[in-house]
């Protein structure tokens, strides 16, 4: 019975098209734009997947890089090392910000709107730019040299803007009765903003933390002149070493080992997919987390 | 005791909160400081309309650079904003929500995926494709803007799918009282009342598209003349960069860093765009 009547509505929707032809073309068009994008999304992963995979091998994660077995797990250290160092500086910078921001600043606060206007700037600045800041600040300016250091300090300049709005957003779902109950029970605002209202918002920040990291793990145009591309882990963090990302286009570049770069495209592609799907599962949890409260 | 600590820490959020200003600020004054005296040794308009770039005969001319910047953002925008939009369009209106599911995550993903991952791809597939199907050398601007095309979705539908949530219920509804079929209520009404966030939207990706670096130097072709055709190649102001900045020095040095001045004041002027834009959305 269900069916018949859907099938029903389906053929009156038909007929209602075929009179309205403009409206049977944006139909069409829409569905197929939407076609297209999960085609793209589908074909790019997919292609680099089939490619890829049956390339792994545990070569490819030897401790050493050198050209018979083009290791990629140095590269990959060095990510790791670059994450924690720019998350270091950024992260408390980024979180700090967001506190002055929505705690402290008063409505028509005048620095509010110019650190507005700086945060958005920065978050359109692009990667290369960043790069060439880099290099003339850190590398050659502060002396520092090509380092892992270097990149670090331009990666997190980079994803500052992220984390400070991610954070910001955070906190203010953060409902106010938390705030006026702390208050309430004679708490001053610092410890209402470490002990009630940060943690309530640790989702949040924790969710844009972990897209800050995929950003690090993405880039290239950024560290090409800042962190060099010295295929192995340096011994201080002021030594140059490629992250994962440029190690994937030297190799493409080289273009003597494609099986190689295919499998470390898949490595790359696997790793920036899981952070953001990660990053993406805390935050829908956050938004559950909220609607549970507010009701 | 606790008053002091009260005032030191909120001193410590204000000084934090400053770190962006004083980024950006550090930012425009090593750029300008070491590109500009370069820019006047060349000669400002040598250097902005110059349509040679020489660096073994020191003539440094980036005209073909920015018009590469230019016509391969406009490719991309060209890809990438009718799809992007209908997407938007079909994400806020159509889909039902059992697709929206996985379809939402995929163009969050897409926006992830770096963008060596994407040069990368194009080479290996987008390249050998414009090969075969036009006969010609397969870095082309035609190859970059695809690839650029594909890279501004996210943001284009992102955004416009925001846009278009954002416009109140009863338009739509009042649409649909005066006898309009569901697509007509969408594209004539809800669509041009949600118009200057789209174009935010569109906007950013501009930005996004003139700023794209690693994807573009590997399917442009990279060749510093000025742009002949959509199936030759093309060298952009980024690629300009990075192509040469390993090995330059003295005033070629400067000249690429006064190539990042030229496409940091674009970013500035696309950024003032989007922040106008952004508040004629908010009456």
């Amino acid at each position: 019975m269900k069916k018949k009547m859907r099938m029903a509505a389906f053929f009156l929707s038909i007929k209602s098209y075929l009179r309205n032809p403009v409206s049977l073309v944006l139909f069409l068009l829409v569905r197929l734009a939407a076609l297209i994008t999960a085609f793209v999304f589908i074909s790019l992963v997919g292609y680099m997947l089939i490619r890829g995979v049956p390339h792994l091998s545990l070569d490819l994660f030897a401790p050493a890089y050198n050209t018979t077995n083009l290791s990629l797990l140095p590269a990959l250290v060095n990510t790791v090392v670059m994450a924690c160092f720019s998350l270091l500086v950024a992260a408390p910078l980024g979180i700090f910000a967001a506190i002055y921001l929505v705690e402290y600043a008063r409505r028509g606060n005048r620095a509010v709107g110019v650190i507005r206007a700086a945060a958005e700037t920065l978050s359109g600045v692009p990667s290369i730019v960043y790069g060439l800041f880099g290099m003339l600040f850190f590398v050659l300016s502060l002396g520092w040299g090509v380092s892992i250091l270097a990149g670090a300090f331009t990666l997190a300049i980079m994803i500052l803007p992220l984390i400070l709005r991610t954070t910001e957003e955070a906190l203010k779902s953060v409902p106010d009765m938390y705030r006026e109950g702390s208050f309430g029970l004679g708490a001053g605002k610092l410890r209402t903003i470490f002990r009630i209202v940060l943690p309530a918002a640790v989702p949040g920040i924790l969710s844009g933390i972990i897209l800050a990291i995929g950003r690090v793990v993405s880039e290239t145009a950024a560290l090409i002149y800042t962190a060099g591309t010295v295929a192995k882990v340096p011994s201080t963090p002021m030594g140059s070493g490629r992250t994962l990302a440029l190690h994937m286009y030297a190799l493409s570049n080289e273009g003597l080992y494609m099986d190689k770069a295919y499998a470390t495209a898949v490595v790359l592609l696997i790793l920036v997919l899981g952070i953001n799907t990660l990053s993406g599962f805390i935050a829908k949890r956050i938004s559950k987390g909220t609607v549970a409260a507010d009701g | 005791m606790l008053n002091a600590r009260e005032t030191v820490m909120k001193w410590v959020f204000f000084v934090s909160a400053l770190a962006s200003i004083l980024a950006i600020a550090l930012i425009c004054l090593f750029l300008f400081v070491n590109g500009v005296p370069a820019m006047a040794e060349i000669g400002v308009f040598s250097f902005l309309l110059g349509k040679n770039w020489m660096p073994s005969g020191g003539i440094y001319g980036i005209l073909p650079m920015i018009m590469g910047s230019i016509y391969v953002t406009a490719g991309a925008l060209a890809v990438g904003v009718p799809i992007g939009i209908l997407c938007a369009v079909y994400l806020a209106c159509f889909c039902p929500k059992h697709i929206y599911r996985f379809l939402r995550p995929m163009v969050e993903l897409l926006a992830g995926i770096p963008s060596v991952i994407y040069g990368f791809f194009g080479i290996v597939v987008v390249v050998p494709l414009v090969r075969d199907i036009f006969k010609v050398q397969g870095l082309t601007m035609l190859t970059a803007s695809l690839l650029l095309g594909v890279m501004i979705l996210p943001t284009i539908i992102t955004v416009g799918e925001s846009a278009i949530r954002a416009v109140p219920g009863p338009y739509f509804e009042g649409a649909l009282a005066l006898g309009a079929s569901k697509e007509r209520g969408v594209f004539f009404v809800l669509v041009p009342a949600a118009k200057s966030g789209i174009m935010a939207g569109v906007v950013l990706g501009i930005g996004r598209a003139i700023g794209e670096t690693m994807a573009v130097i590997m399917v442009a072709g990279n060749q510093p003349r000025m742009p002949a055709g959509i199936l030759k190649g093309v060298r952009t102001m980024t690629a300009n960069i990075v192509m040469e900045m390993g090995y330059a020095a003295d005033l070629h040095r400067g000249a690429l860093i006064a190539t990042g001045v030229v496409l940091f004041v674009f970013i500035l002027l696309i950024n003032l765009l989007v922040s106008l834009l952004r508040t004629r959305e908010k009456p």
